[in-house]
């Protein structure tokens, strides 16, 4: 028996823009309609509320959103605070946070004016990345809107609270995504990360106590606000709380978007939602669960994997942003990973040695071993090279260009060898050790 | 990291538009005063559209003295970012998407349709001077792969002919509708709705 997320629970209503995104059609969704008493009870209300529905970032670290906030300082001192949303959606096999910005506008505006006045913010900055000109336009259209209606600017629908709303456009660097590269960028320099700490709650935009959120984050809030942290923590698992949209690219019969609860089964979404492998469940090769930065899934962790952050990171992947990517059996594995690297060969900001180069080798040697020209010791030095990266940058960066060579290496090594046959050029590696990185002969490493 | 090539020909002068002037005044005044350097970003996108879609390094120059910050710094900005062009592309310019989850669904053919109508390079000017393809990374429309961005439209859920279609309609001057070319309602499972359907049905 299918247990599907009913329509009454949904948040976003407008996913698919049946109803319009103007602010009377919003309305009628229930946006904006007691903003006033929601504001009016308080900023500890607010932070307690969401700390008790358990909401969980859903740009990827899955970080308590919750005890995020409270980590911006209690009182406004000399310095303001800022909250900024992060729209640099740029996760290959992740395109959620478009469909917000288009279709419900609405409900992301009041979710920040609602975090603002928690956080203590009166400016809010979207960023926006530069590619989604369009979806920025209807997100500016609406916030026109807003002011025009007096729901946000000088006494923000009548709680006595100015706010300002101001979009940024990126430009399209996917590093841009990490946080402070963002505010990096929103300062106007080049998007290279900052190190952590001082962490941007304290120090972040202009050096001022700043709190980063996604825009899927800030835009259920006012929904779990409206009908309470409870309804919303008793969906999905514990822990692993509320709906998500869940975004399934790649070889299924019809690619969608679709919001359910946490914790459903990937199967059941794939095969119900978006109407199944092409050419079956058997013909299904790999999953990629969360985005490309995620390790991916072989077919018998599919069968049965349970989509939430906890039963992901037990399987060593991981839900990232939800982008789903199915690969079915008459696509190349080694290929489609050899593009993701090029991928993150391509955006790697260049700011960390281990990043900048040893994503470019990744890429060459994954082109290689696609091809078959690779010789059969090369795939413990890709690992090598993934262990190389992975921890040893200043982002997680590292981690995002890594982890999906590591899933491949893990799952797929069979194919890999089976295709690359040839002899190691250096036959006997233990004579000439200054050749090789000395942890590789050791065999406990 | 990306190797970005600038323009060998490079004009002497920019200076803003009039208009342009009162966009950037009203630019500079969403950041908190003494914070000028974050408008450089929207600028470079002023000067590109001003520019015939590209940024000339007189164009950083003189946003540099607009913004009171170094030369160097607006440089270094504008080779950063992907999206700010170095040197002259199409006035039509053809963005396809080639990532993984574009490519399992044939991007590769989008390619092979602008390889046939625009230019057998990526970067290089169509014979009438007017287009210009590139291969890019994830444009976040991993659901409608494989799509195509036009300037500032995406064209989704193409095939080889969809796409050889939409290119000779820009060729010849005409602006094809945006959108998703399945008929499908945005990002919906095509004719497999079980979601919101009341809604879909009002």
């Amino acid at each position: 028996m299918l247990k599907m997320l009913k329509d009454k629970d949904r948040i976003f209503k407008n996913l698919y823009n049946d109803g319009g995104v103007d602010f009377e059609s919003s309305k009628k969704r229930g946006d904006w309609s007691n903003t006033k008493e929601i504001l009016s009870k308080g900023k500890e209300w607010i932070i307690n509320e969401i700390k008790t529905s358990e909401l969980r970032g859903r740009g990827g670290a899955g970080f308590p959103t919750g005890l995020k906030w409270s980590f911006a300082p209690k009182e406004l001192k000399t310095r303001p605070h800022y909250l900024v949303i992060n729209a640099d959606e740029s996760e290959p096999g992740t395109c959620k946070d478009r469909d917000i910005l288009r279709f419900e506008p609405h409900k992301l505006i009041e979710g920040c004016l609602i975090s603002s006045y928690a956080v203590n913010a009166h400016v809010c900055y979207i960023y926006i990345r530069g590619e989604y000109y369009k979806e920025g336009q209807k997100l500016q259209q609406a916030i026109d809107e807003a002011y025009e209606k007096n729901v946000i600017g000088k006494n923000s629908s009548g709680s006595g609270w100015d706010f300002d709303i101001y979009i940024h456009y990126g430009a399209g660097a996917y590093i841009c995504g990490e946080e402070t590269a963002l505010l990096e960028s929103l300062e106007g320099k080049k998007g290279q990360p900052r190190l952590k700490p001082p962490f941007p709650a304290l120090i972040g935009l202009y050096g001022c106590p700043t709190i980063i959120n996604n825009v899927e984050t800030i835009a259920v809030v006012p929904t779990i606000l409206r009908r309470g942290g409870e309804w919303f923590s008793k969906l999905g698992n514990p822990k692993n709380t509320g709906t998500k949209i869940f975004c399934i690219s790649g070889n299924v019969n019809n690619p969608c978007n679709v919001e359910e609860e946490m914790g459903i089964t990937l199967k059941e979404l794939i095969e119900n939602h978006a109407g199944g492998v092409i050419g079956g469940w058997d013909n299904l090769q790999a999953v990629i669960p969360g985005g490309s930065s995620m390790p991916l899934l072989p077919k018998e962790t599919c069968d049965t994997i349970k989509m939430d952050f906890d039963s992901l990171v037990g399987e060593k992947s991981g839900l990232g942003t939800a982008g789903i990517v199915v690969i079915n059996k008459d696509q190349d594995i080694i290929k489609c990973m050899a593009r993701i690297a090029r991928f993150y060969k391509h955006e790697s900001c260049g700011q960390c040695t281990p990043c900048r180069e040893g994503s470019g080798w990744m890429w060459r040697m994954l082109e290689r071993m696609a091809r078959g020209e690779a010789s059969r010791d090369e795939i413990d030095m890709l690992m090598d090279v993934t262990k190389q990266i992975e921890g040893h940058t200043i982002c997680a960066f590292g981690e995002g260009s890594s982890w999906p060579v590591q899933g491949l290496l893990r799952h797929f090594s069979k194919e890999i060898r089976e295709r690359n046959k040839f002899d190691p050029i250096v036959k006997e590696n233990k004579n000439i050790p200054y050749l090789v990185d000395q942890h590789l002969l050791d065999k406990n490493a | 990291m990306t190797l970005r090539k600038i323009s060998k020909n490079q004009p002497e002068n920019f200076e803003f538009t009039e208009e342009n002037m009162s966009k950037i005044k009203n630019i500079i005044s969403k950041y908190p005063q003494g914070k000028k350097q974050s408008a450089v970003m929207p600028l470079l996108y002023i000067a590109q559209e001003q520019n015939d879609n590209w940024i000339p390094l007189s164009a950083m120059k003189h946003i540099g003295k607009l913004l009171e910050m170094p030369y160097v710094k607006v440089y270094e900005v504008a080779t950063f970012y992907t999206m700010y062009n170095l040197s002259p592309v199409g006035k039509n310019f053809i963005q396809v998407c080639t990532t993984t989850p574009c490519m399992i669904r044939g991007a590769y053919k989008i390619v092979e349709a602008c390889k046939e109508k625009i230019s057998k390079n990526e970067n290089e000017l169509s014979k009438d001077k007017n287009s210009s393809w590139m291969e890019v990374e994830c444009l976040g429309a991993c659901i409608n792969a494989p799509m195509m961005q036009i300037n500032d439209d995406y064209y989704e859920d193409l095939d080889k002919d969809k796409a050889l279609k939409i290119l000779d309609q820009i060729i010849s001057g005409k602006k094809p509708t945006p959108g998703s070319y399945k008929g499908r309602l945005n990002s919906e499972p095509e004719n497999n709705r079980k979601t919101l359907l009341d809604v879909k049905n009002a």
